[in-house]
């Protein structure tokens, strides 16, 4: 007996052995974003953050640390209980800072009249802590970019969204955000306590309330943002490529903290400078995050969330 | 990436209408082969169970099916569309329960069903809400949804994926495997809900190793070794093409007299084999009463009368056996 299958009689031949098809591209989606989707890949990444205490409760012990407890221990010691010899080191010590700080400690301190604790407690709560605000965010934000992606490959839930109509860019968007976020609120809650901490502490001897200066607040609002989207943008290019969540924290390690290095030195240098210098280095900031994320919607394709990446 | 339009080989006027079609499609992953000229297609409101063992290539050809992936070459059509371009469209009329659940373990069961609510464009207000409720409530898992999927079992699991697949009311759904770990009365329960949807005007892509889920459910088989289709059909119609002989096993107390039923009518063939059941070949089985009337005539004292019937189990192995060396065409039985 003899039976035809419903087959092709002749399907194309395959390739000769060893050749392959021609490597295909990574297919691009195109047209215009959708920001509801971008916004529930983002709340839903954020929902499950926020059942994840294991995670999250370090990460508020880091921003702790970093913004409350060392200021208040070292701000308090040097105002109401440090010898005179160590305030007159740290006093010294100010004499490295550029001019254009020093004359910004002398003016904000009561010039002549300041007292050492005044000037040296003053300069660190303003200086000295500057880096922390970049710190911290990078840390936090770095931690959770680098599992999002294929975290959800590991999981399996790669493949959920990869058959679903959500666009890649906008998971890859959604995903950012949802790693953006954490880090960001953490720093800008911390920074809050801290200045009320710096307030408390230092302004009874600086004549009052100062802080946040002029310069932090460009810092916080201008330079620190674009700083944390173009550390992520490499982080979750990272994430979509690498093959476990180890290898992405591994790898997001070593990105992050040349990025943390520059972060810090601009912001300390815009801290030291004027306002325009600040304006100018956020702005350029900002350029190569744009950059970094039009370039890593790229990297998320629906084969790499489903963990076949085997496209160009 | 998908084959172009020009590229692409001319659609046979069936596959138009059909809700996919898939025409000589290729998808390799490095030097593996997952789909190797792979060509069938899906009437609408019929359940197509794709059949084959592990590796075969049929949660490639799901995902090729939903444009999650590109054929190397052929064309993937879906509701007409090709998913490579119309992608959004496509996917939003798709419902998929894949090998694993795909769920957030993290999130309550609720969220999770949100998500996909939100993700299919039902919003967040009032239709959402329904349709969740309906779709939880349809597939027994509304008592859990305020707990953690982490803490599911394996069959609420996969209820909830299943009441994910059909919420935003997709016009094909398709089942990778959707039993895979269930114990035999949550996959009964399982089976007996896909049969429900299409006896609502559904349309299931089901694909499956085990023979006895594709049993009974299927209206169209696909059976797939090595990316290729063997063979494809409606199951008894396939059983009657590889075995279109009609058989019923006789016994009588002496095996001679079966003989007489050589010039009854209907009967084509009757094969005598030692002291075992005689094979008789008829046209009918429907004639059986009329063959022992006849037997019961003569005075034959009958022991045994059996219809020989090929279950797909007997097809999809005689089938395998039959291809040899992976070719598919021509089969000699």
């Amino acid at each position: 007996m003899t039976l035809t299958t419903d087959s092709p009689a002749d399907p194309p031949a395959p390739p000769p052995k060893g050749q392959g098809y021609p490597k295909r591209p990574v297919q691009r989606e195109t047209g215009r974003l959708h920001w509801d989707q971008i916004a529930t890949v983002a709340r839903t990444d954020l929902k499950q953050l926020i059942q994840a205490k294991d995670f999250w409760g370090p990460m508020v012990g880091l921003g702790a640390i970093f913004f409350c407890v060392v200021p208040t221990i070292l701000l308090f010691s040097l105002t109401s209980i440090a010898g005179v010899d160590a305030v007159e080191q740290i006093s010294q010590t100010l004499e490295v800072l550029p001019s254009r700080a020093q004359a910004k400690i002398e003016a904000a301190t009561g010039g002549d009249a300041a007292t050492p604790q005044g000037q040296a407690s003053y300069a660190l709560a303003v200086f000295l802590f500057a880096p922390v605000a970049v710190v911290v965010p990078l840390t936090i934000s770095t931690a959770v970019g680098a599992a999002t992606i294929v975290g959800e490959r590991e999981r399996g839930t790669g493949e959920f969204l990869a058959h679903s109509p959500a666009g890649v860019r906008e998971i890859y968007l959604g995903k950012l955000l949802a790693s953006l976020i954490p880090g960001y609120v953490t720093t800008v809650v911390g920074f809050g306590i801290y200045s009320l901490i710096v307030n408390l502490i230092v302004g009874p001897e600086v004549g009052g309330w100062f802080f946040p200066t002029e310069q932090w607040w460009i810092l916080m609002a201008w330079v620190v943002p674009p700083f944390l989207a173009l550390t992520l943008s490499l982080v979750l290019r990272l994430s979509a490529r690498v093959k476990s969540t180890a290898a992405a924290q591994q790898a997001s390690g070593l990105v992050s903290l040349p990025l943390i290095m520059v972060a810090y030195s601009q912001s300390t240098g815009a801290l030291f400078g004027g306002s325009r210098v600040t304006w100018i280095i956020g702005g350029l900031a900002w350029l190569l995050a744009i950059l970094g994320l039009r370039r890593g919607m790229r990297a998320v394709s629906r084969a790499r969330l489903l963990g076949v990446a085997d496209e160009q | 990436m998908s084959a172009t339009s020009a590229d692409a080989p001319e659609q046979a006027p069936a596959a138009a209408q059909a809700v996919v079609a898939l025409d000589r499609v290729h998808r390799t992953f490095g030097d593996q082969t997952a789909l190797d000229g792979l060509s069938f297609t899906v009437p609408a409101r019929s359940i197509t169970v794709l059949l084959g063992p592990n590796g075969a290539g049929k949660t490639t050809c799901t995902r090729v099916i939903t444009g999650a992936l590109g054929p190397d070459a052929g064309a993937v059509r879906v509701f007409g569309l090709d998913p490579a371009v119309d992608g959004p469209e496509v996917r939003r009329r798709i419902g998929i329960v894949s090998a694993k659940p795909a769920l957030y373990d993290r999130l309550s069961g609720l969220d999770n069903l949100r998500y996909a609510a939100e993700l299919y464009g039902l919003g967040r207000r009032d239709v959402a809400a329904r349709r969740i409720e309906e779709s939880a409530e349809r597939f027994g898992i509304g008592g859990a949804l305020d707990q953690q999927v982490g803490g599911y079992s394996t069959g609420m699991k996969t209820r909830l994926a299943l009441a994910r697949s059909v919420l935003h009311e997709p016009d094909l759904v398709l089942y990778d495997e959707p039993t895979s770990g269930l114990d035999p009365e949550s996959s009964y329960a399982v089976l007996e809900l896909i049969r429900e949807m299409t006896d609502e005007g559904g349309t299931v892509v089901m694909c499956t190793h085990l023979l006895l889920e594709a049993e009974g459910l299927a209206d169209q088989v696909v059976m797939l070794q090595d990316g290729r289709s063997l063979v494809q059909g409606p199951p008894d119609e396939l059983v009657r093409r590889y075995w279109p002989e009609q058989t019923v096993l006789i016994s009588a107390e002496d095996p001679e007299v079966l003989r007489r039923l050589t010039g009854e009518s209907g009967v084509h063939d009757v094969r005598l084999d030692g002291a075992g059941p005689a094979t008789v070949v008829v046209d009918d089985l429907a004639r059986i009463p009329d063959l022992v009337l006849a037997l019961a005539r003569t005075g034959a004292r009958v022991t045994r009368v059996e219809a020989e019937r090929h279950s797909l189990e007997d097809l999809y192995f005689a089938v395998r056996r039959s291809s040899g060396d992976n070719r598919i065409g021509e089969v000699e039985h």
